[in-house]
């Protein structure tokens, strides 16, 4: 069995037709009522956790900068498309895609002032200025009339499978090719040595405005998805303890590892849902989590590993005599 | 032969502290430059000023005769300034091939939308960048572990994997800190002797910065000696070894006063 998925991992037709397959299934879903709606929510928040957890591992995993600010592009995703899909565009089918495009470049303008303070702030520093970030967001939303203020925003219910399918795929293959690319290699660097990534040529400071401004893209895209999921966001959706939650999910998937952040997400969301009856209590087994992390497996379950599958063919090991 | 480097009366100041003063010197092309002097004199922060980590308080730093003082060390190395470090700066979690893809990836010409939906440019230079990458490993004996991480390789391993990586971005200049720190008798001799080979191999202009005497004095062509900051003596290793103020700054108050 492991022998046949490593020898699949190596076709290059296998993960195409996964996603074609993967795809067409949720079509199906569409169609037929092969899950539930409840079931359908959960598997879609599943995929928006992929997502978020995906685009922060770009600077918190690859870059290895400590950014607790993701909410805040989450946030900004989701009120700029609930704007789009509320008061500029017609009920189309391109109605969706249209709006999570815009929410996802929204988010990408506003991050990329925080790419150039990372230029000369880093580690714990960097990570406050994020914070402070994330407060600034929620604030200005609380005080925008034409937002709703605190009192947040309805948008229409437009997220379904097949478009989340497609955004969460798009977003991994995206950053896998980004990661596996030079462009990738110097935001690895800069998490490595930054000086010796500097000695070594790499431009640093298009490297951090690449990994910021694609990661506040696709948290935008997730916020997008999750304002047209669940007819109704306000400021404190996208609080503190949202962005603990993405950096859970990331640390306990593994940084670094495209793979671990699908793991993450998946575990994350199940965990929630299955310990729903206990209430606020959550909120106590979600920092357990966390501390737990830290003290015994710091990197995370996949932490700076792939899966075969999520390596680009170019990158596969040879095995020896081959 | 021109200078390939040159320094001229650079001082570099930290608040109170002065590490080089007024310091200058040049390298001609092609030259293996032994750069000496007790510790504390200056010769790691000469190398930072040279790479652009530190901006120095006064003075010019001229590399091809453009001025490089000042300019950020992405750029510098680029120009063709590579260098390894005193104490070692590897890539400790990524491959020993990925740590030399990172310096050969200047050298790759693609763009970001060529990487981003993989078009067939990026897959050719990236092929091209494995196939170099492993050509340098070779002759530094690291090819088959290629594969391990950078931070698994013993310590003598190490040091040249960041030989190697200096010279994936094609430099004309090598800055080497204390390439021998750390190895014995043995080892030095065989170090003299591939830094040699690299030298006319990659045509590659070396200064070095060193302890083990021998490796200077047979090695080097060149010598500068520096002492608190400045340039105390110049000249071939000869020269150098019959200076009175060399002698001097090393063994310490037995020159004629």
């Amino acid at each position: 069995m492991k022998e046949f998925l490593h020898a699949a991992a190596r076709c290059r037709w296998a993960l195409p037709a996964l996603v074609v397959l993967g795809f067409a299934f949720c079509l199906a879903c569409e169609f037929f009522p092969i899950f539930n709606d409840y079931s359908k929510v959960v598997l879609i928040t599943i995929g928006i956790n992929i997502i978020l957890c995906a685009s922060l591992n770009l600077v918190n995993g690859y870059m290895g900068e400590f950014s607790v600010g993701h909410a805040g592009f989450m946030s900004l995703g989701a009120y700029a498309s609930a704007v789009m899909a509320v008061n500029w565009l017609p009920s189309t089918p391109m109605e969706l895609p249209l709006a999570v495009v815009f929410g996802g470049t929204v988010a990408a303008v506003i991050g990329l002032p925080l790419a150039l303070i990372s230029f000369n702030t880093r580690g714990d520093y960097l990570a406050i200025i994020t914070l402070a970030f994330l407060m600034i967001v929620k604030s200005a939303f609380e005080n925008i009339a034409y937002v709703g203020g605190p009192r947040g925003m309805t948008p229409p219910v437009l997220t379904n499978m097949p478009w989340t399918f497609f955004w969460v795929v798009l977003t991994l293959w995206v950053i896998r090719n980004l990661v596996y690319s030079r462009f990738g290699r110097a935001i690895i660097a800069i998490r490595e040595d930054e000086i010796a990534a500097n000695a070594m040529g790499v431009r640093t400071r298009e490297a951090k405005i690449l990994a910021f401004v694609v990661s506040s893209f696709f948290g935008g895209v997730a916020g997008a998805l999750y304002a047209q999921l669940n007819f109704f966001i306000d400021p404190r959706s996208f609080d503190i303890v949202k962005s603990t939650e993405i950096l859970v999910m990331v640390y306990l998937g593994g940084i670094a590892s495209l793979f671990g952040s699908v793991l993450g997400a998946v575990i994350f969301t199940v965990l929630m849902q299955v310990l729903q009856p206990i209430g606020t209590w959550r909120m106590v087994i979600l920092p357990l989590i966390l501390v737990l992390l830290m003290l015994f497996r710091p990197r995370g379950i996949m932490g700076l590993r792939e899966l075969t599958w999520f390596l680009p063919r170019r990158e596969l090991k040879k095995e020896p005599g081959q | 032969m021109s200078a390939l480097l040159e320094v001229d009366r650079l001082t570099k100041r930290f608040g109170g502290l002065c590490a080089i003063s007024g310091c200058g010197f040049s390298v001609r092309e092609g030259d293996a430059h032994g750069i000496i002097g007790p510790n504390g004199a200056g010769k790691t922060t000469l190398f930072n000023l040279v790479t652009g980590i530190y901006r120095p308080t006064e003075g010019t730093i001229r590399f091809r005769g453009k001025h490089i003082a000042g300019m950020r060390p992405g750029k510098i190395a680029l120009m063709g300034i590579g260098r390894t470090f005193q104490n070692i700066r590897l890539c400790t979690n990524l491959t020993v091939l990925d740590n030399v893809r990172i310096a050969f990836d200047s050298r790759l010409c693609y763009s970001l939308p060529e990487a981003v939906f993989r078009l067939p440019r990026l897959e050719r230079e990236e092929r091209r960048s494995i196939v170099g990458s492993m050509g340098l490993l070779e002759p530094f004996g690291l090819a088959e572990h290629a594969n391990e991480l950078a931070g698994d390789l013993p310590y003598g391993s190490q040091r040249r994997l960041e030989i190697a990586r200096a010279l994936a971005l094609k430099p004309s200049l090598l800055l080497l800190d204390e390439p021998a720190a750390g190895l014995n008798t043995g080892e030095t001799a065989a170090l003299t002797e591939f830094l040699r080979w690299v030298r006319n191999h990659f045509q590659v202009t070396i200064v070095l910065i060193e302890h083990h005497m021998h490796l200077v004095m047979n090695l080097c062509d060149r010598i500068t000696v520096l002492d608190f900051g400045q340039t105390i003596a110049e000249g071939t290793p000869a020269e150098v070894r019959a200076n009175p103020r060399v002698i001097d700054a090393y063994l310490g108050g037995t020159g004629e006063e």
